[in-house]
Parts: C-alpha cells; sequence; structure tokens
C-alpha cells in the first residue's frame, strides 16, 4: 500500500493551511539565518583585521587612547623575555572637508617588520614621484600608506595627497604606498611613528607595543611579570582578547535578534500544530478505516509527523535561502552590525556555512514535528471503532488545558528574572519569557471559558451560538489562539520595549543637550582637539554667554575588559545636571566621579565607594557619587568634573564645547563667528535639535532590524488566525448544512463565524496584550538591563496597541467569515448528506 | 669635526673636509655625513683547525628625515647591521640583519671612540681593541680583535676618491692583520676560535658616482704581514669606472697605488639558486707587478640583506695564491651584480 499519496497528499488538498504553516516556517528560519549569516561575516571580518592587525605579536601591552608614557618602549624592549617590541601610536584622523575618519597607525618600520610584518608598507612609485624618492619614504614624516580599502573610500592613488585633520589644523601627507600584507576590506593608514607623534601631537605618547617574547618564554608568565613594570591604566593582553571582547560587546545584541526569530519560529510551529490539530480532527474516519485495514499505531503515528516535518523541511529549506539573501540585502543596506555601530569601517563578506545552514534546516524541520506531535499522538490513540462513529469534531484536543502547570510557569517565570547573566547573557530574561508564553498558552483554554461565561447569554442567535461555542468547545478557540497569543505577545512586548526604550532617549538627549551650540573639533575624538588658545578663541566670540568643556578620553580599568569611556566636563557637587539613577552620595575630599549604569554592573562600583581610577599613568583614590544614565557607551563611563581632570593629569585639551547663548545673541551669527575661529572646516557645531534628530535617526535605523521583526509576527499572528479558520471552517460543512436546514440564513452564519472569529481572535489577542506587556518588562528589566547595561522608563504606547489590537480582531472575523464562504458554498442539502 | 650641519647642507663636502687626522676623533662615528660603516671580516679557525669567515658590519646612515620633528622616534639617524659567518660545512653563509633608528637604547653611536650598536649586538673599542658581540637564530659570537700597527690611510692620506670627479670620495682607514680571540657559537656549541681580521672604518656623503652599478673589494692580510686593500667600481655594462689600491707593508709604510695599477678578471662564475644572481669566485687580480689569484673558502657566500641596506651581495671568505702558493687570506666584496647597488658601500 502506497500511503505517501495518503498523508503527504493531504497537505496539498489543504493548501492554504499548509501554505501559512510553510510560510511562518520559513519567515522564522529566514530571521534566524539572516541574523546569523550576518553578525557571522561582520565578526569574522572584525576578527581577521584584529589578527592581521596583531600579526606575530604573542602579547599587547594597551592604552588608554590618550596613550602612555613612550619610555616603557625603551623598557620592555630591554627585557630579556622579550625579542622584539613595536611601538605604536593610533590615532583615528578625520579625513579634511569629509565625514570619515581613517584609522593611523605610527609604526616603526624596522620593529614592525618583526613582529607585525602584514603591516609593512610598500613604496610605489608613482609619475609624480622621482626615482629614488621612495628610499626613506617609509620614514618620511609627509607620507602615509593607504590599504586598498581606504585608497578607493577616499579616492588617492599613490602620488596623489591626502589632507587629515590635526588639532584644528589640516595636515598634507603624501600617499607613498600601499599596504599589500594588510586586509583589503580595513581602512588603513601607515605613517612613521615619529610622524605621527608630531603631526597629531602625541609626542611622548605611545598607544600600544606589540610584542614578540623570546623563544621559550610562556606568554601567560611573561604577561603577568610585565604587568608589574605597567603604570595604571596600562594593560597587557594576549591580541585574542581584543577579538573576544568585540565579540562579547555584540553578542548580547546577536542574541536577542537571534532570540527573536526563535521566537518567530516557535509561532511557526505552533500554525503546524493548529493546522494539524485541525486536520487530525477532519480525517479522523479515514484514518480508522487505515487502521482497521491493518495500519499500526506507530506507522500512522510516524506517517503524521512526516507530514509536519515535511512542512518544516520545505520551509527550512526556503528559509535558508531567504535568509541569505536577506543577510546580503542588509548588510548592503545597514551594515555589519545591522545598523548597530559595533563594527564600523568594515565592509564584511557573506560566506556560506553548510554546518549552520544544515542547523537552520534542522530547526525548520524540528518546528514541523514538534508541531505535528501532539496532533499525531492524538490520533494515534483513538481506538479505530470509536473513531468510525461519526461526528466527533467537537472533541478536539486541548481540552480545558493545564491551568495549574500554565499557573505553575507564570510563576518560574517571575522567579527566572532574579538570574543573573551567564556570561554576560540574560539566559534568566529568556528563560523568562519562554516560561510566561507557555504558561500563558496552557491557561488560555480557561481563560477562553473564563470569557464566555462573562459574556451575555441574550441577544441575536448568531451571537449566542459563538458565545455557547467558545464556552463548550474552548479547544477550537485554543488552537486559533494560541499562534494568535504568541505573536501578538511578541509584538506587544517589543512595542512595548521599543518605545520605553525610544522615550527615555528622547528625554535622556534633553537631559544631556541643554546647551543652545555644540562644538566639537571632529568626530575622531584623537586626532581632533581644541588647545587651550582655541579655547580662548571660542570663549572670547561675541554673544558667547558661558562656554563648557568638555575632553574625551578612555580608560582600561582592567586586562581583558573593553576600556571604559572617561568623560571631564564642569559638574556641578550635586550633579544635578545629569540624568541621575537612584540616590547620589555626594562626598568631600577626594575628587568625585559619577558612574554609568554600566560601571555599576561590570565592575561592582557603588554610590559612596571609594575606588582608583588610573590617571596620567598612576591610581587616583575618587569618591564615586552617584549613577548616570548612559545610553551610548554600553562597555561604561566615568564622569568627572573638568578642573578635577585638568589637576590631576595636567592635560589641557578639549574634544567639546557646549555654548550657552548671552541674551540678545542669535545662533546663527555665533554659530558662524565659532566656526571662524578654526580652519576652514576643522570644526563642527551642531544645535541640540540637530544633535538629537540624529541620535533618535540612529536609534530607529538601531531598531530597524526589530521592527521588521516585529512586523514579521504581526503577519505570521494573522496567517495563523486565517489558517485556523480555514481549516475549521472547512471541518464544520456539516454543521453549517444543519443550521441552514433550521433556518438560518447564509447571512446569519456569516455573522456567527465573524463573532466566533473575533470571540478567538479576541482571546488570543487579550492573552497576547497580557503576555506581551509582562515580556516586554522583562525585556526592558532584565534582557536590556543584562546585556547592556541600561536602565529605562516603560512607556506603553496605548493608542497604537490599542489599534493593533482592534484590527487584528477584525481581521481574524474577517478571515473567519471568508473562510466560512469558501465552506458553505457546497449546497447544504449535500453537505448535511455527506454523513449518511 | 662633529660641528651641527644645517639639514639642507647635509650630502654637500662639508663633513669630510677634514683639518686633519685625529684617531681620538676618527674611531668613533661622524653623524654629520650620510653613511659610515665599520666593516670586520676575517678568518677564524675552529679548536681542530677547520676555518670559518665571519663578517660583522655596523652601518650608520643619517637619513636627511625628521631633522625638525622633536619625537624621539625622528629617524634622524639609523643604524643597520650585517653579521655572518662562512662555514664550509654548511656550504653557505650563516647571517642575519637588523636595523634600527637611534633612541631608546635601542641603537646607537659613540663618537670619540668606536663604539656603535643595535639591541645586544655591538661592535667597540676598548683598551685598544675591538669587540664584537653577535647573537643570531643558529649562530653567535663574541671575538676580540687586536691591532699590531696603526690604522692604513688608504687614499690619498685617507681620502678616497671614487670616481675622476673628488665629490664622490670618502673618508677611509683600514685596521689590516688584526689579531682575533674570542668564541664561536653554531647551533648551540661554543668553541673558542682564533685568527686574522681586516677592519674597515669608512664614511661619506656623496660615495658613489651616478654610473656606478657596483664594485669589487679585497681586504688581504698576507703571511708576511703585509697587507693589500683594493676596489674597482663596475659601470652598468661591467666595464671598470674606477680602481684603487693600497699595499701595506707593516710598520706604517704604506704605497697608494694609482688606478691604472689595479686589474681585476674573473676567471669562474658561481650562480645563486635564491636569487638568480651569477658572482664571479674566482678571480686574477693585478696590483702593480704582481698577480693574485683569489679563490673562495665556499661558493656560496651571498647575503641577501632586502630587510635592511636593500642590497642583494656576494661577501666571503678568499684564499690568496701568486705562484700556485698560498700567501694569504682575505674577504672579497661583490655588489651590483643583481640590482644596482643604491646604498652605502
Amino acid at each position: 500500500m502506497r500511503l505517501a499519496p495518503v498523508f503527504l497528499g493531504s497537505l496539498a488538498r489543504r493548501r492554504v493551511a499548509t501554505l501559512f504553516s510553510f510560510a511562518a516556517i520559513v519567515l522564522g528560519v529566514a530571521l534566524g539565518m539572516a541574523v546569523q549569516a550576518v553578525h557571522e561575516a561582520a565578526l569574522s571580518e572584525f576578527g581577521r583585521g584584529l589578527r592581521a592587525m596583531a600579526g606575530e605579536a604573542d602579547l599587547q601591552v594597551l592604552g588608554p587612547r590618550g596613550g602612555f608614557d613612550e619610555n616603557l618602549y625603551a623598557q620592555l624592549a630591554a627585557r630579556r623575555e622579550v625579542a622584539e617590541a613595536s611601538p605604536v601610536v593610533e590615532v583615528q584622523a578625520k579625513v579634511a572637508g569629509r565625514e570619515e575618519t581613517l584609522q593611523v597607525l605610527g609604526i616603526d618600520v624596522f620593529t614592525l617588520a618583526r613582529v607585525t610584518p602584514v603591516l609593512l608598507p610598500r613604496v610605489v612609485e608613482s609619475s609624480k614621484t622621482t626615482e629614488g624618492s621612495g628610499r626613506f619614504a617609509t620614514l618620511a614624516d609627509d607620507t602615509l600608506f593607504l590599504s586598498t580599502a581606504a585608497q578607493s573610500a577616499f579616492g588617492v592613488k599613490p602620488g596623489d595627497s591626502l589632507h587629515l585633520q590635526a588639532g584644528t589644523r589640516t595636515v598634507t601627507l603624501r600617499v607613498a604606498g600601499d599596504l599589500p600584507g594588510a586586509d583589503e576590506n580595513r581602512r588603513l593608514a601607515v605613517m612613521d611613528i615619529a610622524a605621527v607623534q608630531k603631526h597629531f601631537a602625541r609626542l611622548g605618547r605611545l598607544t600600544r607595543i606589540d610584542l614578540r617574547l623570546a623563544a621559550g618564554v610562556e606568554p601567560e608568565a611573561a604577561r603577568t611579570g610585565l604587568q608589574a613594570l605597567l603604570p595604571a591604566g596600562v594593560v597587557i593582553e594576549a591580541p585574542e582578547t581584543a577579538e573576544n571582547q568585540a565579540a562579547n560587546l555584540s553578542r548580547a545584541y546577536r542574541v536577542n535578534l537571534t532570540m527573536l526569530a526563535a521566537m518567530a519560529l516557535l509561532t511557526g510551529g505552533f500554525l503546524v500544530f493548529s493546522a494539524q490539530a485541525l486536520s487530525v480532527v477532519r480525517r479522523r474516519t479515514e484514518f480508522a478505516f487505515l487502521r482497521a485495514i491493518g495500519l499500526a499505531r506507530q506507522q500512522l503515528f510516524a506517517w503524521l509527523l512526516a507530514e509536519g516535518a515535511l512542512v518544516g523541511l520545505a520551509g527550512g529549506v526556503v528559509g535558508v535561502a531567504l535568509g541569505h539573501g536577506l543577510a546580503w540585502a542588509m548588510l548592503a543596506l545597514l551594515g555589519g552590525d545591522l545598523g548597530a555601530g559595533y563594527f564600523s569601517g568594515l565592509q564584511p563578506q557573506l560566506q556560506f556555512q553548510p554546518e549552520v545552514t544544515a542547523i537552520y534546516v534542522a530547526l525548520g524541520v524540528l518546528a514541523g514535528v514538534a508541531g505535528a506531535w501532539l496532533p499525531a499522538r492524538e490520533a494515534a490513540t483513538v481506538s479505530p471503532a470509536q473513531a468510525l462513529k461519526a461526528g466527533d469534531e467537537a472533541a478536539l484536543l486541548g481540552g480545558r488545558g493545564h491551568p495549574a502547570l500554565g499557573l505553575a510557569l507564570l510563576l518560574a517565570s517571575l522567579a527566572a528574572c532574579w538570574i543573573p547573566p551567564v556570561n554576560g547573557l540574560p539566559l534568566g530574561g529568556y528563560l523568562a519569557i519562554a516560561c510566561l508564553l507557555a504558561g500563558s498558552v496552557m491557561l488560555l483554554p480557561a481563560v477562553a471559558s473564563g470569557l464566555a461565561w462573562l459574556l451575555p447569554e441574550h441577544g441575536p442567535v448568531a451571537s449566542r451560538l459563538a458565545t455557547a461555542r467558545l464556552a463548550a468547545a474552548p479547544g477550537h478557540a485554543v488552537v486559533a489562539a494560541a499562534g494568535v497569543l504568541t505573536s501578538v505577545a511578541l509584538a506587544v512586548a517589543m512595542a512595548i520595549m521599543v518605545a520605553s526604550f525610544r522615550d527615555s532617549v528622547d528625554q535622556w538627549l534633553t537631559q544631556i543637550l541643554p546647551a543652545d551650540l555644540y562644538l566639537r573639533a571632529s568626530s575622531a575624538q584623537t586626532s581632533g582637539y581644541l588647545d587651550e588658545a582655541q579655547q580662548a578663541r571660542i570663549a572670547a566670540v561675541p554673544g558667547v554667554g558661558s562656554v563648557s568643556f568638555t575632553r574625551h578620553e578612555n580608560l582600561r580599568v582592567t586586562a581583558g575588559q573593553a576600556p571604559i569611556a572617561l568623560i571631564a566636563r564642569p559638574v556641578s557637587a550635586d550633579g544635578r545636571e545629569l540624568p541621575l539613577v537612584g540616590a547620589t552620595r555626594p562626598g568631600a575630599g577626594e575628587p568625585a566621579i559619577w558612574i554609568s549604569e554600566a560601571m555599576h554592573d561590570l565592575y561592582g562600583w557603588r554610590p559612596g565607594q571609594r575606588v582608583e581610577l588610573p590617571l596620567a599613568g598612576r591610581p587616583v583614590p575618587v569618591h564615586v557619587a552617584g549613577v548616570w544614565r548612559d545610553y551610548s557607551r554600553q562597555t561604561g563611563a566615568v564622569l568627572i568634573d573638568l578642573a578635577d581632570y585638568r589637576r590631576l593629569t595636567g592635560e589641557r585639551l578639549a574634544n567639546d564645547a557646549a555654548i550657552k547663548l548671552a541674551p540678545s545673541a542669535t545662533a546663527t551669527q555665533v554659530a558662524a563667528a565659532l566656526k571662524a575661529t578654526g580652519s576652514a572646516g576643522a570644526l563642527e557645531i551642531a544645535y541640540p535639535g540637530e544633535i538629537r534628530a540624529t541620535s533618535l535617526r540612529i536609534f530607529d535605523r538601531t531598531f530597524a532590524v526589530t521592527y521588521l521583526l516585529e512586523a514579521v509576527a504581526v503577519i505570521i499572528g494573522l496567517a495563523g488566525v486565517a489558517a485556523s479558520f480555514a481549516a475549521l471552517a472547512a471541518a464544520r460543512r456539516r454543521e453549517f448544512g444543519m443550521l441552514r436546514h433550521l433556518g438560518l440564513t447564509r447571512r446569519q452564519i456569516g455573522w456567527m463565524l465573524a463573532q466566533e472569529g473575533a470571540l478567538a481572535a479576541g482571546v488570543g489577542v487579550l492573552g497576547g496584550l497580557l503576555a506581551g506587556s509582562a515580556i516586554g518588562l522583562v525585556l526592558i528589566e532584565v534582557v536590556n538591563r543584562q546585556s547592556f547595561h541600561w536602565s529605562m522608563d516603560v512607556h506603553v504606547p496605548w493608542g497604537s496597541l490599542t489599534l493593533f489590537a482592534a484590527g487584528l480582531i477584525a481581521l481574524a472575523a474577517l478571515a473567519a467569515v471568508l473562510a466560512g464562504r469558501q465552506a458553505m458554498r457546497q449546497d447544504a442539502v449535500l453537505a448535511v448528506r455527506e454523513d449518511w | 669635526m662633529h660641528g651641527s650641519v644645517p639639514p639642507k647642507r647635509l650630502g654637500l663636502l662639508r663633513c669630510w673636509l677634514a683639518e686633519r687626522w685625529s684617531f681620538l676623533d676618527d674611531h668613533g662615528a661622524h653623524p654629520d655625513c650620510r653613511t659610515e660603516w665599520w666593516y670586520a671580516t676575517g678568518w677564524l679557525s675552529l679548536p681542530d683547525g677547520s676555518p670559518l669567515g665571519f663578517q660583522s658590519t655596523f652601518f650608520r646612515v643619517r637619513t636627511g628625515v625628521g631633522e625638525g620633528n622633536p619625537s624621539a622616534f625622528a629617524p634622524r639617524q639609523l643604524i643597520l647591521a650585517h653579521a655572518a659567518i662562512a662555514d664550509p660545512r654548511l656550504g653557505r653563509l650563516r647571517h642575519e640583519q637588523r636595523a634600527a633608528r637611534v633612541g631608546f637604547g635601542r641603537a646607537g653611536f659613540a663618537t670619540g671612540q668606536t663604539g656603535v650598536w643595535i639591541g645586544d649586538w655591538r661592535f667597540e673599542q676598548s683598551d685598544g681593541r675591538y669587540q664584537a658581540t653577535i647573537a643570531g637564530e643558529d649562530f653567535a659570537y663574541a671575538l676580540s680583535l687586536t691591532a699590531g700597527g696603526p690604522p692604513v690611510l688608504n687614499g690619498d692620506a685617507g681620502f678616497s676618491r671614487k670616481s675622476p670627479d673628488p665629490r664622490h670620495a670618502s673618508y677611509y682607514y683600514s685596521r689590516p692583520q688584526l689579531k682575533v680571540s674570542g668564541t664561536v657559537t653554531l647551533d648551540g656549541r661554543t668553541q673558542p676560535v682564533t685568527g686574522q681580521a681586516w677592519l674597515d672604518h669608512e664614511w661619506s656623503s656623496e660615495l658613489l658616482p651616478e654610473t656606478a652599478q657596483g664594485w669589487d673589494w679585497i681586504g688581504l692580510n698576507l703571511d708576511d704581514g703585509s697587507a693589500l686593500m683594493a676596489f674597482r667600481l663596475r659601470g652598468k655594462d661591467g666595464s671598470p669606472l674606477w680602481s684603487a689600491a693600497t699595499f701595506s707593508q707593516g710598520a706604517g709604510r704604506v704605497q697608494a697605488l694609482s688606478p691604472d695599477a689595479v686589474a681585476f678578471t674573473p676567471l669562474r662564475q658561481w650562480r645563486s639558486a635564491r636569487t638568480g644572481i651569477t658572482y664571479p669566485v674566482e678571480w686574477r687580480v693585478r696590483i702593480g707587478t704582481r698577480d693574485l689569484h683569489l679563490q673562495a673558502l665556499i661558493d656560496d657566500q651571498e647575503l641577501d640583506s632586502r630587510r635592511s641596506t636593500g642590497a642583494v651581495y656576494w661577501e666571503g671568505a678568499v684564499r690568496v695564491t701568486e705562484d700556485g702558493r698560498e700567501i694569504g687570506r682575505g674577504y672579497l666584496e661583490m655588489t651590483g651584480y643583481g640590482e644596482k647597488i643604491r646604498t652605502c658601500r
């Protein structure tokens, strides 16, 4: 007996339901695959770049962006365990007249050759250079060597000139050649170390020393030994550490996206479940015959699973293909970090990874099989004799659900919220979300029948029939509503989280941008700065009421951790102008610092605590006065009063100026006068409104992917409703025939179906709203806090949620009517006769 | 002689317009000159009597770059070094090279007396002796070189012309017949050695005429206590552009020979499989009335220094015979057989 047409062929007979299940799985798999592929491409590109930069170095000595004393180089190079030390001064230089910055490495070509030969510059003779001028080109102070990517990005070739901003001046450098060994996708420039020190005001400073160890020296032992020589704020690490840091930094973001994709897949599984559940009920008699003529219980079970698996397989295969296409489009449009800004300056290439792709196909199959499991088991356990008796569709699985287990799961989700992050990942948060979803689905039947009791028992026949159906046969409602609940919960949770986040960022921006005008030397904080003379010129511009300067630096507090941001600006003793979180503990005596929430989470610093900050190469005891909210730096930021910073470090440079206008001064005139104090194009002026708009635009771009996921969740939810009702309506042809015989008009039956659809969807939407709000809270308080270390104020977008819920219920009603119309096309008499 | 010279005048004759020789000063570096080197070569003998050749060369280069840059990394002066051991049992050179900018104690030079170093490689003068200390991947040596007589001034009292144009010249003295003692480490095994060596110290700002493709140079310690230095510059077609020789009979008796008294004739060629360059490894050299025959200790004494000075050259130990009888040993240097020589020496 050939059974394949009987079972797998049935998928083709209920095309619509199959198509929706398939689509849901395709979307889930495609999204997961796309996020994975994009991130993998970005990470491998980033890692490759880092490895190339590290070359053959065994260890790297790293300091803050401002660097450390260059004499450390002499000290380290003279150590027995060090075979060669290659000093590096790195600056991010702004290309004059353009927005982009260029990573410039100042290197000593002689030691570079022995530690990081991949970065060796190559002189390229051009028509504009005379023969032999290349001899000391790698040492000259007016040349630089550009990677292929940098040459094409800035449209220059060897022989051309490139203008870089240094402070508020412009330095003109000749492109003397390329970097044949460097990563071709990386924008990179190499110059002589002395030239970088001179042009970019880095005299006496280094930012990095790459070490190659003597033969037989263990890197770990050397690391411990050499760390003792280093001043505060300078760390020694194996080169892989930076790669791991980048991976860790973006991992939480990636896992968050992948989790959302997983939930889309879960919805797909639900749709398979609902389609299979209804289809199995419809085919009961068919299965009973098959069983009666000798099909074993296990075989029936296996074939029904195979139906789900086939849908899953098809969805998985199409999903990974779509996912790769999506990844390609996302890379082209949003970049390797999906717009989140983790990997700027990279051009990752998409790579096909067979193993990962296979895993995603398998996930699709798994969703299909899992969805088909319960209906298959149900069908296989029914005895053929009982099933051969007609008209038992109402006994759909699900029954009254498992309210006790559902409640237990909800309680468990509450407990899971207190699980601390594992490896920087909010696993407790994800567990809580999973429990919330599962618990809500299990409670759904109880909610549905409870709701039915609450509805009025009078009214038109159609309404009463619809209500009675919900109260008497909640199994139907469960199947139809479970998919709705899942997708609504997801959409609502995301909407609440994103709305809260956006609202908090908006408020935060208002709070941190109190001045009338902002001026900065350049977006590249190492190459652009305001020296004291420039600061004086700014303060002297007529119309400037008051100026407060900000210095941006970074610090390395612990080896193995990414550097933290240091912001030095005037701040009052109680920090009232900061977006503070929680109580403050202003202290007297030691200089006060204000830490971001990430410092609190990652380093365990608390208000009132005394900590040490590595400033100017020595540990400085400071007092933690309070915690402020920082949405721009997830690795941590420390804010210190500018006067304290200058006193402690002796450094007088600034990067930004916040300007309050004098009364009666006009912003545009003052802005023009301010611009004129620096060389053309060196100073950027921004109005707070502009900065705010730009920041929110960046925010929206970052969340573009989550908006996309949200839209997908809604589509899946609608598809679920439509598919469930199509299947349900088809199964109830006999009932419709009976009702027509009893005298109901087609119109009345349609109205009944609409109400049934609205009721089922209403139950799902209601459950989804409740579960989604709870999940939204978990996302805000647990997942975001643990992943990115920032808090936010809850903001529920009531208006759009109401609109969304109402729209979904209306669409469900419409879907039910359309499905019913399809079923009622048949003659009523024929429909009733089907049984006899 | 070490007055500060404005950078723009670097490369003019100024740096070698010396008033007089003063070996108190002139053993040391002449930082105003563009190029300077200390070139020690010689034959060593292991305890079992088997011969080795050694070379240690330290170059100082004034780049003319970064003169106005206050950075401590400013590459005003560079030190480059080549070291080699010619080992007949290996059949080729063991050699290594280093390059660094002067500063941070990583590389430097002394004025007044000989002292030049890069990392732990050093060549320095103390107590009337020179000390060469080299440590490479697969060889190391620490040699003490003692002079028996005064320095031999080459050319016209140390003013060594390289072309008919007096702009192309150097200050150049040699110290032949240096007695060597010390240790050589090969493949981790350290052994005492003795031998004879030769030191050249030469500095200049404008050494070679544009037309020069390369040169052939010999420094020979003859068994009778005399010593011979001879070189010739070759043009692009291999024809000699300029030659010179100094014959020292010891005890200060020095005879400078005119260009036409020196003739180099190649006898046998050897081709390097690594670079594809062909070098003459057997020569007949006519110096005045004498007719010398040079034979390499091993054919493959090619040294690839493209990572430091940028040149590929042949620098090797040679035996000298006259009338079929060995009369001495020395070193032969051949440059410009591949690409045109660009830099020092």
